[in-house]
């Protein structure tokens, strides 16, 4: 059995990110404010992941992992900017209320 | 967990409010980048230095470099039509900071006591070995991702400018 000790600040300032990141996406209309909301929400995840490698001292699969997440990341934001620019150039707007009429 | 710790700690969540508080679109860019950059100060005291790299080359250099592309490519708002969706933002995004605190007060105050129930770990490698000789199938599947990023990427822009 592994117990965090106290390390337990590194967790919790994790999951005040987590809650940033969702009550931006929540809350927002803008597209670009929303992948940023996303991308807090990785942030998090990512904290998360080197701090529990740290308390589990298994730090060389933690990071192999948080180097897979960021790859990810990178061509999951650069993807949804394209789709984003996409929709600015269709409507002209950012907000995201404009494109709820969509097909499909 | 020290002093100094605390502090960037404490620097970090303030950024992310900013980040997610602030009106204009290339003020929370930057207040990303900053926040990976001060992740970065974390991951490096917590014996993550590669990963640390990665988060500060990438997330603090290239994405932020992406969402202010996006952002001089669209069109910037009128000063009243700002005002107007300032004082919206504002309606929207006060209970943020109060959130904040009640998570974190509640959050100290039981002290999240997670037991994990992991398995006994192996010899410890080195992360050059997980990486090339232990993960590889992550390797390929990254190699993936990015190849199918790029298609992706090809195919919109050609659509855009067929339109």
């Amino acid at each position: 059995m592994i117990t965090i000790g106290s390390l337990w600040p590194f967790f919790i300032f994790a999951s005040l990110i987590f809650i940033a990141g969702i009550y931006c996406v929540v809350m927002t209309y803008n597209m670009v404010k929303l992948l940023i909301g996303l991308e807090l929400m990785i942030k998090a995840v990512t904290f998360l992941l080197i701090v529990a490698g740290y308390v589990t001292n298994n730090m060389a699969n933690a990071q192999a992992l948080v180097i897979t997440l960021i790859v990810i990341e990178v061509v999951i934001m650069t993807v949804a900017v394209g789709v984003v620019l996409g929709i600015y150039f269709y409507t002209g707007s950012l907000d995201s209320r404009l494109i709820r009429r969509l097909k499909g | 967990m020290g002093m100094l710790d605390a502090i960037i700690l404490i620097i970090l969540s303030l950024t992310v409010l900013a980040t997610v508080m602030t009106t204009s679109l290339l003020q929370a860019a930057i207040g990303l980048a900053v926040t990976s950059a001060l992740l970065t100060v974390v991951m490096f005291k917590l014996n993550a230095p590669l990963a640390a790299l990665f988060e500060l080359s990438v997330c603090a250099g290239l994405i932020p470099v992406i969402f202010i592309t996006v952002i001089s490519l669209t069109k910037p708002l009128s000063n009243e039509e700002m005002k107007t969706e300032s004082r919206e933002k504002m309606t929207r995004f006060w209970p943020l900071p109060i959130v904040f605190i009640l998570a974190g007060i509640i959050a100290a105050y039981l002290k999240i006591r997670i037991s994990l129930k992991l398995p006994m770990h192996g010899p410890s490698l080195d992360v050059r070995q997980v990486l090339w000789s232990v993960r590889q199938i992550d390797l390929i599947g990254q190699l993936a991702v990015l190849l199918a990023g790029a298609f992706a990427i090809l195919v919109l822009f050609k659509e855009m400018r067929r339109k």
